[in-house]
């Protein structure tokens, strides 16, 4: 897992540069309504390698492989494979030109056997009887599968299923693997194998194409690696040129916001304040989990706190701990001087909380609806929406302001140029950054007193995400106190006046925005970095302590492998910011 | 803006004729080819029915045929909009009739008094059956499909213990029905020729516009609809979903109560062992073709009810009798399937004007599509964005 064994790899790299390559996209670009998914997409992968695609959540990694196995088609841009131009209407095609892929969401048949499995679909090949056993056996062996034949499909574990994927590729005569985030489901001891496996496919001369985002085992199986920022290919890197924080930055872009005239907006009346919040949540298997302990902060007038931390550190957790859509176990939530550790979520709302959620599908908009009714949603208690109750009896059920909402919905679309043909269009039809320019619009418009922006430009496009930039400015400057989680570092420094790390449920670590640095950021995200993070104190030696940390922590993982949370939090190694690619919030606006 | 407005409701007008004139065409040609399969003439069939349907006898018979599907469509349609699928309205207006009826045999008060108790005793009885399941929803988690069916065949059961004649019921003849209702106590009929209709049609009435008026114009019907189209969305905007299933199945078995009233009050004044059954069953096929929507369930309502009495005459005229009850699928079926259609069609143009109209600005020089736009863009834009120049830096590396 670390980047020490990179070496070990062996890369075959001189032998590839003369024959052609086994991939090369030129050009990829890829489009939904709304919203460009991959851009000018150059990769050239060689035969007999294992290369690795990184980048981050919604970079449009996941999008360029079903490009690539002919799920999507592209919109411009050549595909090769050993030197010849291929079009690919579909995966049949890409299994026709030796292209195999083993999804994330294993695609097996629980009650057939892995025999059944393999031939499912591809019966010609060997039919279903002995002949397709002595293959499966002799593919088995070659690549060391470790496979069981006869065994029911539902009766193995994740790291076997994921071989049985693998054999299933193979079967139907891939030479070149597709494999879309394959650690996530794995602990590391399976990691381990399923690299053995990786290189033992590599030494058979197949071509591994691996979509990961976890650095750290990148560096230790791949002989190449593309970077995807934003839906196209930034860098081309080669492990051992290069480490985690560096691929990091790749990712998430490194290079500090332009010095801006920044002058603190921040009073000393505070708005938000969280007092030792404690948080647990119902695990799948029965037992409870501590999602957040022991979380304090305060929020001033005028102030943008940001929270920094790999996904699934308890972001979301507290995002929700604040809006009511969770109760907290103990601790207190005071706004504006007022508790409302337990209020309804639709109190909190009404009290001056503004939110942009991160998931704006799920949580901020109605899609299937008008927008204007989605001009309502949340604020529906509220001027404009609501006109009181019925002919003005108390009690009598309360009434919407039907007109003055869609006149209000109009003035959004018109002062936060949302991008749309007019109000009674649905949701669902605007791309993502004009829905979330439309929620912005909203959540702004009630004069909130705090505003919860978590991912506020994610899947955004670049106008988009400047205007929103903007407007959380503008209105910390009229004295709104911002709650700002982001897994965009740039985002962070670039608009917070105070930052703090989250890092399994904790708030670890605290930082000046004006002085730190992406890096230091990463280490602490990490956990390896603790405290406050200045680089002034101890200069250059803060890095290594850092990384020899980084190491550290690493093998304390490796140990507490049985603690249920801290397999949940796994994916918090190698300090980049994974995130789980979960396919919904690739391309916010595919819609 | 403007422009596209008027274009769009002009789209909003075409999808509202579009869907139904659609499904009625294939209906219309789906039934033919099934009666010409018969062997028989569709045209005469169709002239049959029209022929008989619009005569006055049959006109009245008809309307009150309505009225308990509309009230059932009104109390499924409640569910559907908030994504409930309450398929328990059968068991809960019979046991909210039989209740009523028992109720209503066993007092002797004025009418003007008896009947709101009879109709409130009515409602009660469907929303505590309903209820059962939206508890069972929010603390268990139990689907209110599976608790509602079998609520049907409890209600079954439990009408069947006690309708008996040591019980809540007398005997009369081979039947056993629940002592009569006084005459005092029987709803007012609107005098018609040849015969009258139900005065229980005001019933009907005001469902119906309490439905479009609760749904449409109030807080809580925009609460409804929001959990019904989303649940995370309504949840994360202040709606408590679990009180909101507890109460719409309230409401909708509070309606599903009323089911069973036309009959009561008006034709049967007591619950007898032929109470009509499955006017639950009705009430989805009606919900579904008048699309949830106070209007066109009363029309549906109307032309299930026509149906039903032309099919009768069918039969004499040598035509099988499952024609009708053929009809009624295909009909349905179409609808559903029209409506879609249509749905799926305008969302893509939608999304189409929606992307013309970025790629349009985006040539005016605005950054439609997400597409990068050069520094120059940016430096107009403010001094933000630095992610992007951060990625131009990163191609470098």
């Amino acid at each position: 897992m670390s980047s020490e064994s990179s070496g070990s790899s062996g890369a075959p790299s001189g032998a590839g540069q003369k024959s052609a390559a086994a991939v090369e996209l030129r050009g990829i670009t890829k489009r939904f309504p709304g919203v460009v998914a991959n851009r000018d997409i150059d990769i050239r992968v060689e035969r007999g390698s294992v290369h690795a695609l990184v980048g981050e959540n919604g970079a449009g990694k996941s999008t360029l492989m079903k490009i690539l196995y002919g799920m999507q088609r592209p919109d411009g841009g050549t595909i090769s494979v050993d030197g010849k131009f291929v079009q690919l209407h579909s995966p049949a095609d890409a299994i026709a030109r030796g292209i195999g892929m083993v999804h994330q969401h294993f695609m097996l048949a629980d009650n057939l056997t892995v025999l059944e499995n393999t031939v499912l679909g591809a019966e010609r090949l060997y039919g279903i009887g002995s002949r397709a056993r002595k293959k499966i056996m002799e593919l088995s062996d070659a690549y060391q599968l470790g496979i069981r034949p006869d065994v029911l499909v539902e009766e193995l574990g994740v790291a076997d299923r994921q071989r049985v994927e693998i054999l299933k590729a193979l079967y139907r005569g891939a030479r070149i693997l597709i494999l879309d985030e394959p650690t996530a489901v794995l602990v590391p001891q399976e990691v381990e194998a399923l690299f053995a496996n990786l290189r033992e496919l590599k030494a058979e001369g197949l071509t591994v194409l691996f979509i990961s985002h976890k650095l750290g085992e990148v560096l230790s199986v791949a002989d190449a690696i593309t970077v995807i920022r934003r839906g196209t290919t930034v860098a081309s890197v080669r492990p051992e040129e290069t480490s985690p924080k560096q691929l990091a930055e790749l990712m998430v872009g490194s290079e500090l916001p332009s010095a801006e005239t920044r002058e603190s907006t921040v009073t000393d009346e505070p708005m938000l304040r969280v007092q030792d919040l404690h948080l647990s949540a119902a695990d799948p298997d029965g037992g409870r989990r501590t999602v957040l302990d022991g979380i304090s902060f305060t929020i001033h007038k005028g102030e943008v706190l940001g929270v920094a931390g790999v996904e699934g550190n308890g972001q979301a957790e507290l995002v929700e701990a604040i809006m009511g859509m969770s109760d907290p176990d103990a601790g207190t939530v005071t706004l504006d001087g007022q508790d409302i550790s337990h209020a309804p979520t639709r109190e909190r709302r009404e009290s001056g909380i503004g939110y942009i959620p991160e998931d704006r599908h799920r949580h901020g908009l109605l899609l299937e609806a008008p927008l204007w009714e989605n001009r309502i949603l949340g604020h529906v208690t509220e001027k404009p929406n609501a006109k009181g109750p019925a002919l003005g009896i108390p009690g009598a059920p309360q009434l919407l302001a039907l007109k003055e909402a869609r006149a209000d919905a109009e003035r959004i679309v018109a002062e936060y140029d949302v991008r749309t043909p007019g109000i009674e269009v649905t949701a669902a039809s605007l791309s993502g950054g004009n829905q979330q320019k439309f929620i912005v619009g909203r959540e702004m418009s009630h004069g909130p007193k705090l505003l919860i922006a978590a991912h506020p430009t994610r899947g955004v496009d670049v106008g988009a995400q400047a205007q929103i930039w903007d407007q959380i400015r503008t209105a910390r400057r009229e004295g709104l106190a911002v709650l700002l989680i982001s897994a965009d570092l740039d985002e962070l420094i670039g608009l917070s006046d105070t930052l703090r790390v989250m890092y399994r449920g904790r708030l670890v670590a605290d930082a000046d925005p004006a002085t730190v640095t992406p890096e230091e950021l990463g280490s602490a995200m990490t956990g390896a970095a603790t405290g406050h993070l200045d680089r002034r104190e101890d200069g250059a030696p803060a890095e290594d302590r850092a990384q020899a940390e980084d190491r550290a922590q690493a093998e304390d993982r490796a140990q507490a492998e049985g603690d249920p949370q801290v397999k949940d939090h796994a994916q918090a190694e190698d300090g980049a910011p994974a995130e789980d690619d979960s396919d919904n919030s690739e391309g916010g606006g595919d819609k | 803006m403007s422009r596209f407005k008027t274009k769009f409701s002009a789209q909003a007008v075409l999808q509202a004729l579009a869907a139904p004139a659609l499904a009625l065409l294939a209906a219309f040609v789906l039934s033919s080819v099934v009666i010409a399969m018969t062997g028989k003439d569709p045209f005469h069939a169709f002239f049959v029915m029209i022929d008989f349907g619009s005569k006055s006898d049959s006109q009245v018979w008809i309307i009150n045929k309505a009225i308990p599907y509309y009230l059932s469509a009104a109390a499924v349609a409640i569910g559907f909009r908030m994504n409930l699928f309450n398929i328990g309205v059968d068991g809960q207006y019979r046991v909210a009739a039989f209740f009523a009826a028992v109720v209503g045999g066993a007092l002797a008060l004025p009418g003007a008094l008896q009947i709101p108790v009879i109709i409130l005793v009515a409602m009660a009885v469907g929303a505590l059956w309903a209820g059962i399941a939206g508890v069972l929803k929010t603390t268990r988690g139990v689907s209110e499909v599976i608790t509602t069916i079998m609520l049907n065949s409890i209600a079954g059961s439990l009408i069947g213990y006690f309708l008996a004649e040591d019980k809540l019921a007398v005997k009369d003849g081979n039947l056993f029905h629940t002592p009569e209702i006084p005459a005092s106590s029987h709803f007012f009929l609107i005098p018609t020729t040849p015969d009258p209709i139900y005065g229980t049609l005001i019933i009907a009435v005001l469902i119906g516009l309490a439905y479009w008026f609760v749904l449409g114009r109030t807080r809580f019907g925009f609460d409804l609809r929001a959990v019904g189209r989303s649940e995370s969305a309504a949840s994360a905007s202040g709606v408590s979903v679990r009180r909101m299933v507890v109460t719409s199945m309230l409401l909708s078995g509070a309606v599903a109560g009323l089911v069973g009233m036309p009959t009561l009050l008006n034709k049967s004044f007591s619950y007898g062992t032929d109470f009509p059954t499955g006017v639950g069953f009705t009430g989805i096929a009606i919900a579904l073709l008048g699309r949830n929507h106070p209007i066109g369930m009363a029309l549906a309502a109307l032309l299930w009810g026509f149906l039903e009495r032309t099919g009768l005459q069918l039969e004499f005229e040598g035509y099988a009798q499952e024609i009708v009850g053929v009809m009624q699928g295909i009909i349905v079926l179409c609808v559903v399937i029209a409506y879609e259609i249509v749905r799926r069609v305008v969302l893509r143009r939608q999304q189409s004007a929606v992307g013309a109209q970025l790629s349009a600005r985006g040539a005016d020089g605005g950054e439609g599509e997400g597409d990068d736009n050069g520094p120059g863009e940016r430096d107009q834009d403010g001094k933000s964005a630095p992610s992007t120049q951060a990625k131009k830096a990163g191609t470098t590396a």
